[in-house]
């Protein structure tokens, strides 16, 4: 049986569906209300608040803290400051991905490192030889996403001593809510404005109450899974065990992935550094990576004429769906879609999926399998750029 | 960047030396490096007191291979071996004892007093012994094969092996395959229903082993034990000297190929970059470039400490952390003023030029154990003693005497106390023990130093006082030996090798891991 | 043999089919598991094969381990992978993370075992191009698991299952709960080396398809062997109960039929024996029909036991101290096994000959799941216990019997206060009880050591362990033959499948 987090009192009172998913072994509310797009429209327009506290979070010290954290990300970690954060996958040493997050350096020696699933004993394991503990805080710190374009406005309300128009996308500043500490980085897992607040788990009712209150004239919503499914989709975001298999699951060879082979190539930093599984990350650039991941926008008008031969009106998924389907390229299948979602934003129907590598440019063309009344058929579609949406509020500073 | 050396070799145990000769037989230009002030490492003679040599480690160098012997030419260099009818003697109280001896005829007569079936039965336990020991030195010539290191000409030496056991016949070959993951004690029990003699031939079985002789694998360190001989106890050779004179003829041999012999010289530091060893640094901080390294240091202290633990991928600091050591041997050593008289043996000091053995039964061993599982030591330990003065006069002054007794179990990890409060009871235990069938022992005690595994490790180098550098259970012998994953006495830092008991087939006064490392060595470059 | 069309006949010495898989009404009204009490390792294709749910078979999960703690606390593991986690962390968090790395591990290491579960064991000595074609096989297998499977393979085959656990977890009551799998029915402790094989031995299970899952089977582990009877029946074979064997009749070496123990002669070309090697070869047969090897290897076969079993009738449902009422822990496993040292303590005394008087005990409620065992609100309460040394320093089985089943229920009262109040009848078996009622030599409950000496080309005699015998028409197929014991139906498949062959010569 899950248990709830620190904001369960609350989450637990708004969440009139009483739809709830275990993550973590938490009860995490999927939608709060019977039509979860309210809330995703609430991030895109005003503001949505989600509770995060089911995520991992170690805290990493000591005089070689650095050294650890960077020997663990692919990131090159010695180039974030205090008060900085980074999303970085961590890979094994075969260079296949653990499990990914992000990164804030609170102090010159203390960080904060959130994941997706345990990761104590890996962190443990790589910090033998260097002045570094690691230590689990999960239970102890709470969290909360608060995303959406009036996401500053609404904290600006609470917190009026910190400046939080000039706080910097994926940078953290400390803040006090009474005589309590927390901390608010500007990150999230929705592509849109947003912050995420940290506090000590017996505070976070306070902290919830305090937001909810603030929010009330600038739309705020509580946030479930199902709308949060759908933005990080349409932010191009992907999930662990959705849309790749953590090295630590992974069962046989071809359920192993690279970063590079995930689309986090670019949080590679492979210039002079020695990080767990370098070696391996530099053989494959040098020999070229197998699979790609990918954005495909799938075609309207194929959607429309597969429907319409069985005289019904596209069927897509309302919600994010995470049944992984094939995708085919001249007859053969060439990967899988793992996430896909008709975005309401963008009016599209969208997905995230792992192709062949000669199948990767964005415009070309791959077929994807679509089930009509239960029968199988296959709907165009093209390799798009990610993130499908990214509005420019998302990293700009207030207009002051 | 110019190099000192074509390769360093690190510690100046037995092993190391014959690494160095080897190499330095084949023209390369070798330095080695020792900490302590003389070589010889777990298998040192040292004048612990004035007048008084001690064999401070194992004292016998009956393992070592007679390749090593005749390729380094060895007697040569002063290696001299010294008769001794005796191989073990066990008193027994109440004025019994049991001998066996060099000739199988003697031992056969005095086990007809103890049992009938067990006289006629030892030759043929002997005779399978001995085959079965020849096969696994035939082994412990060559490098483990395993999945990541297979090359042809390997591959086809094990064949030859296993065709040669093959030729033991069929139904040999399975009783070999049978008995190696055996329990001694089971073993044993097959073949004898002596108590005592299967306690005397026990107390070998557990060698380097926190294990009793039931734990399955110690009939495996039985036969070990008797690789290369036909005694049917152990491979027994006492050189002339000390067991130290092994190292010392290996030095002279090396040093006449003109390799390099530093004693008192730490190394602090193996320096690598990229994964690439590069040389060593010394305690003084000054540096040493060599093209090769060779640790005959153990094997996480090689790696851990002086490869650095940052230096090493996590998988590799698991299965370094996972390396049983199990250090569980302690020594007792006496400077004596006369020859004790044990009560049993009839005054005929013959019986005393081997091993004197405390292990009555096989239970008793069990038993022993028992205690160190629980994190003490022994309160009846197994004694291995020797009195090497009674065949070498040029140990002790006349008519005074060295007894050096090999003590188990004494645990390195003592639960509830530390080897500082404990080492001189254990002194005092051992010297007891001994006393109860050489009533006047005590009396005759001049000096006496007790070696307790902590000292082993912080003097001898053997960390957590483990004399076979990992101990030999079956989990972690051959293509698991130092540790998975290491093949071809290769570590994960390239051009770092382990030349050491650690690496197969393991301890000993063998000096297979060194000759077989140095054979890799001379491959590869 | 009968699903091929075989004219069988089943002879059996007791009243009820199952040996050690058995359910009796030993007391009114209560129906115990009387030996083996759970069932993981029964062979899948053995079940598709004979069509065992038709005639009966249901296993049901077994999902829970308790481990109640002296200090009236308690570790919990069930199939809620995060309340597992949570219960873990209690004890340890790296602990709790490495536990599902290790679950995985151990999934890779049963898969590698299963194929080994499915064939006979090839000679190794031998130079036939047959045998040779096997053994390249079998090395090819493991060869092809890559090296890192290999290492642990290896590390199974050879350690101590504390030591291989302790490679993973560090929190102690974790540490001996798990490694008490590899001191079941085997005269080892946990820290003996080669006890890791024997916990490798109870993750080969393979229920539905989930690698080591356990259950229980309804109506009792004789609702299996009911099942593979009436199975059997279906094809056309009989069986006999009330008719041991007494000889084996054979003639010019070959095998001509048996006597029974009454006297009556049946007649046959093919005779299976399903006993311990001691039985099967020097007991049904005269040894000097025999080579002289094997009348040593088996006179050598180690089958001494060292488990007993107490079988309690309940008025009431137990009560622990640790989680006082009902609750799903009374549908699971209760593991007296609070740290490794308590488990070595144990075995200590069993190995000079005494039984422990603070045993390991595996405790089942198995009418909690399945009601048809017990009358209503009534409870059967199966205790598998180690260590009951089959020979005892002082005095004898039966003079100690009793004393033995008072150290049991003492050391449960300390968990379960009320459990003394609440016991209508006690049945206590001490290995010496399991060779006097089913036969097993030494009371061995796998037939003989799952030793490395004693697995696969050496189970149970080097040469012998492709189900022959020397005598023609004479075969093995219990326990003592390859894979081993635990109700898996294994042994007796891949002898059916070499006489079959044979046949067909
Ligand atoms: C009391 C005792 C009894 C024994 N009994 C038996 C027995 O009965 N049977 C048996 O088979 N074996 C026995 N042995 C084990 C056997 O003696 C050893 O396995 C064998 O001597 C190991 O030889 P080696 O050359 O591999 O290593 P060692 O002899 O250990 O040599 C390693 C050397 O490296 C040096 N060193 C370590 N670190 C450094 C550093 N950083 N810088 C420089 N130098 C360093 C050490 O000082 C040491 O001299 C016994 C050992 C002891 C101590
Ligand atoms: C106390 C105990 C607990 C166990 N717990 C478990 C468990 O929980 N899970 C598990 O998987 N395994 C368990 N086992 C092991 C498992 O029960 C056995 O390995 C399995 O039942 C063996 O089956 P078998 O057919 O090989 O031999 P057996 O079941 O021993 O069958 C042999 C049969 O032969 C009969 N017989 C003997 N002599 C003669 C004769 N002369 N003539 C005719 N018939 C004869 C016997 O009466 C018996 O019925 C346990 C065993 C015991 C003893």
């Amino acid at each position: 049986m899950p248990i709830g987090s620190p904001f369960h009192s609350r989450t637990d009172a708004l969440c009139r569906t009483q739809e709830w998913r275990e993550w973590s072994g938490y009860f995490a509310a999927i939608s709060y209300q019977v039509s979860h797009e309210v809330e995703y429209y609430s991030v895109r327009n005003a503001a949505g608040l989600l509770d995060v506290s089911p995520l991992f979070k170690y805290e990493i010290t000591g005089s070689d803290a650095g050294q650890l954290v960077d020997r663990i990300m692919t990131r090159n970690i010695g180039k974030c400051q205090v008060g900085q954060v980074v999303y970085s996958p961590w890979c094994d040493e075969r260079g296949k991905v653990i499990d990914d997050g992000t990164i804030a350096r609170l102090g010159e020696t203390r960080f904060r490192v959130t994941a997706a699933d345990p990761n104590l004993r890996w962190f443990q394991d790589c910090s033998s030889g260097l002045d570094a503990q690691v230590r689990d805080v999960s239970v102890e710190v709470a969290a909360l996403a608060l995303q959406g374009p009036n996401a500053r406005n609404i904290l600006k309300q609470i917190f009026t001593k910190i400046d939080l128009d000039r706080l910097p996308y994926y940078h953290a500043i400390e803040a006090k809510l009474g005589i309590n500490r927390l901390e608010i980085s500007r990150t999230g897992y929705t592509g849109d404005l947003g912050y995420e607040l940290w506090i000590g788990a017996d505070n976070a009712e306070a902290l919830w109450d305090r937001v909810m209150e603030a929010g009330q004239g600038f739309g705020l919503q509580p946030l479930g899974l199902a709308a949060l499914d759908m933005l990080r989709v349409e932010a191009g975001l992907l999930l662990i065990d959705v849309d790749y298999t953590s090295a630590q699951h992974a069962r046989i060879p071809s359920q192993y992935s690279s970063p590079i082979e995930i689309g986090l190539g670019w949080a590679v930093d492979l210039a002079h550094r020695d990080f767990i599984g370098a070696e391996a990350l530099r053989a494959e650039k040098q020999r070229g990576s197998l699979r790609k991941f990918v954005g495909l926008e799938v075609s309207w008008e194929a959607l429309d004429e597969l429907f319409d031969e069985v005289d019904l009106p596209p069927q897509v998924a309302g919600r994010a769906s995470r049944m992984p389907v094939p995708l085919y390229a001249g007859g053969k299948q060439i990967g899988q879609a793992t996430s896909m979602l008709f975005s309401p934003i963008l009016k599209k129907y969208i997905a995230l999926a792992t192709v062949e590598a000669a199948h990767s440019q964005v415009g070309g063309r791959v077929e994807m399998e679509i089930t009509v009344e239960y029968e199988r058929k296959r709907a165009e579609a093209r390799v798009a750029k990610l993130p499908f949406f990214d509005p420019k509020r998302k990293k700009a500073l207030a207009h002051s | 960047m110019s190099q000192d050396f074509d390769a360093i070799v690190i510690g100046g145990g037995h092993n190391s030396l014959t690494a160095v000769a080897y190499l330095a037989k084949a023209g390369m230009k070798v330095a080695v490096f020792e900490q302590r002030g003389l070589l010889g490492g777990a298998a040192s003679t040292e004048e612990l007191f004035p007048g008084f040599r001690f064999n401070t480690g194992l004292s016998d160098a009956g393992l070592l291979l007679p390749d090593v012997i005749d390729d380094l030419g060895l007697t040569a260099h002063g290696l001299d071996w010294l008769e001794a009818p005796a191989l073990a003697f066990a008193p027994l109280g109440a004025e019994k004892s049991l001998t066996l001896w060099q000739d199988l005829g003697r031992t056969t007569e005095e086990l007809g007093q103890h049992s009938k079936s067990d006289a006629q039965v030892f030759a043929r336990y002997t005779q399978q012994n001995a085959a079965f020991g020849a096969l696994l030195q035939e082994m412990a010539k060559l490098a483990p094969p395993s999945l990541q290191y297979k090359p042809l000409p390997l591959l086809l030496a094990w064949a030859k092996v296993a065709i040669r056991a093959r030729r033991l016949g069929g139904r040999r070959m399975m009783e070999f395959m049978r008995v190696l993951p055996m329990g001694a004690a089971r073993y044993l029990d097959e073949w004898f229903e002596s108590v005592a003699l299967k306690g005397l031939l026990g107390a070998v079985s557990v060698s380097g082993l926190l294990q009793g002789p039931r734990a399955a694998g110690t009939a495996f360190m039985l036969l070990y034990q008797q690789m290369g001989s036909t005694g049917g106890y152990m491979a027994m050779k006492t050189a002339q000297g000390g067991v130290g004179a092994v190292s010392a003829a290996l030095a002279s041999a090396a040093g006449s190929y003109g390799a390099e012999i530093h004693t008192g010289v730490r190394v602090a530091h193996i320096l690598s970059e990229n994964g690439k060893a590069l040389g060593v640094e010394l305690v003084d901080g000054s540096q040493v470039l060599a093209k090769v390294v060779l640790s005959g240091a153990e094997v996480r202290h090689t790696l851990v400490d002086l490869v650095g633990a940052s230096k090493l991928a996590p998988s590799v600091m698991r299965r370094l952390r996972a390396l049983k050591l199990r250090g569980s041997t302690a020594s007792v050593h006496l400077a004596l003023s006369g020859l004790p008289k044990f009560s049993t043996s009839d005054n005929d000091n013959e019986r005393l030029t081997g091993d004197i053995v405390i292990c009555p039964s096989l239970d008793y061993a069990e038993q022993a154990y028992d205690d160190a599982k629980y994190g003490r030591f022994s309160a009846r330990p197994i004694l291995i003693a020797r009195i090497p003065s009674l065949l070498d006069s040029t140990l002790a002054p006349d008519g005074e005497h060295t007894l050096s007794i090999t003590l188990r179990y004494a645990p390195y990890h003592l639960r509830g106390s530390d080897w500082g409060n404990e080492k001189e009871r254990l002194g005092d235990l051992a010297v007891k023990v001994l006393s109860e069938h050489a009533p006047g022992l005590k009396k005759l005690i001049k000096q006496r130093k007790v070696i307790t595994p902590l000292d082993y490790e912080r003097d001898y180098g053997l960390t957590e006082g483990s004399m076979m550098h990992g101990q030999m259970s079956l989990d972690q012998l051959v293509m698991m030996r130092p540790v998975p994953g290491f093949v071809g006495y290769r570590t994960p830092i390239e051009g770092l090798y382990i030349n050491g008991a650690g690496a197969h087939p393991g301890g000993g006064v063998t000096g297979a891991p060194g000759r077989n490392a140095a054979r890799q060595v001379l491959k590869e470059i | 043999m009968a699903r091929a069309g075989k004219k069988v006949l089943v002879l059996e010495k007791r009243p009820v089919l199952g040996g050690a898989t058995v359910s009796e009404e030993v007391y009114p009204g209560f129906r115990y598991s009387v030996f083996s009490y759970v069932v993981s390792l029964l062979r899948p294709e053995i079940i598709r094969d004979l069509q065992l749910p038709k005639h009966g078979l249901t296993i049901l999960p077994l999902e829970s381990t308790l481990t109640p703690l002296p200090d009236g606390d308690y570790l919990y593991r069930d199939s809620d992978k995060w309340a597992t986690y949570r219960n873990i962390q209690r004890f340890s968090a790296r602990d709790a993370d490495a536990y599902g790395e290790y679950g995985r591990d151990m999934y890779f290491m049963a898969k590698a075992v299963k194929y080994i579960l499915g064939i006979r064991p090839p000679d190794p000595t031998s130079l036939h191009p047959g045998e040779l074609l096997r053994l390249a096989k079998l090395g090819k297998h493991f060869l092809g698991l890559g090296a890192d499977k290999l290492h642990m393979l290896v590390k199974l085959m050879t350690m101590s299952s504390a030591e291989f656990l302790e490679e993973w977890f560090e929190s102690d009551p974790l540490i001996a709960t798990l490694s008490s799998s590899g001191i079941i029915g085997t005269f080892l402790g946990p820290r003996s080396p080669g006890s890791a094989y024997v916990l490798l031995h109870h993750y080969m299970g393979e229920i539905d398809g989930v690698f080591r899952a356990w259950g229980f089977a309804k109506g009792g582990t004789g609702g299996i062997s009911e099942a593979i009877a009436s199975s059997a029946r279906a094809f056309g074979a009989e069986m006999r109960t009330d008719s041991g064997v007494a000889e084996v009749a054979i003639r010019n070496g070959q095998v001509k039929g048996v006597v029974l123990e009454n006297g009556a002669e049946i007649d046959a070309d093919i005779v299976v024996s399903s006993l311990d090697p001691k039985l099967t070869f020097l007991t049904l047969l005269n040894p000097e029909e025999l080579p002289n090897e094997l009348v040593d290897s088996v006179r050598g076969f180690d089958t001494y036991g060292s488990s007993g079993k107490v079988n309690l009738a309940l008025d009431a449902a137990p009560d622990l101290a640790c989680l006082p009422g009902l609750g799903p822990h009374l549908r699971g496993a209760i593991s007296i096994s609070p740290n490794v040292d308590y488990l070595e303590r144990a075995y200590d005394q069993a190995k000079y000959g005494q039984f422990s008087e603070k045993p390991y005990i595996d405790v089942v409620l198995p009418s909690m799941i399945d009601p048809h065992m017990a009358p209503p609100g009534k409870h059967v309460m199966s205790c598998f216990v180690q260590y009951a040394p089959y020979q005892l320093n002082e005095g004898t089985w039966p003079e100690q019997r009793e004393a033995f089943g008072d150290a049991v229920v003492n050391t449960l009262s300390e968990y379960i206060p009320n459990l003394k109040k609440i016991i209508l009848h006690r049945q206590v078996l001490s290995p010496w009880d399991i060779e006097q009622t089913i036969g097993l030599s030494g009371g061995n409950i796998f037939q003989g050591e799952l030793s490395l000496s004693q697995l696969f080309f050496l189970r149970p005699a080097p040469g012998y362990a492709d189900y022959r015998t020397p005598i023609r028409g004479y075969y093995q197929c219990g326990s003592a033959t390859h894979p081993g014991g635990g109700i898996t139906g294994a042994p007796g498949r891949l002898a059916a499948l070499e006489i079959l062959k044979d046949g067909k010569l």
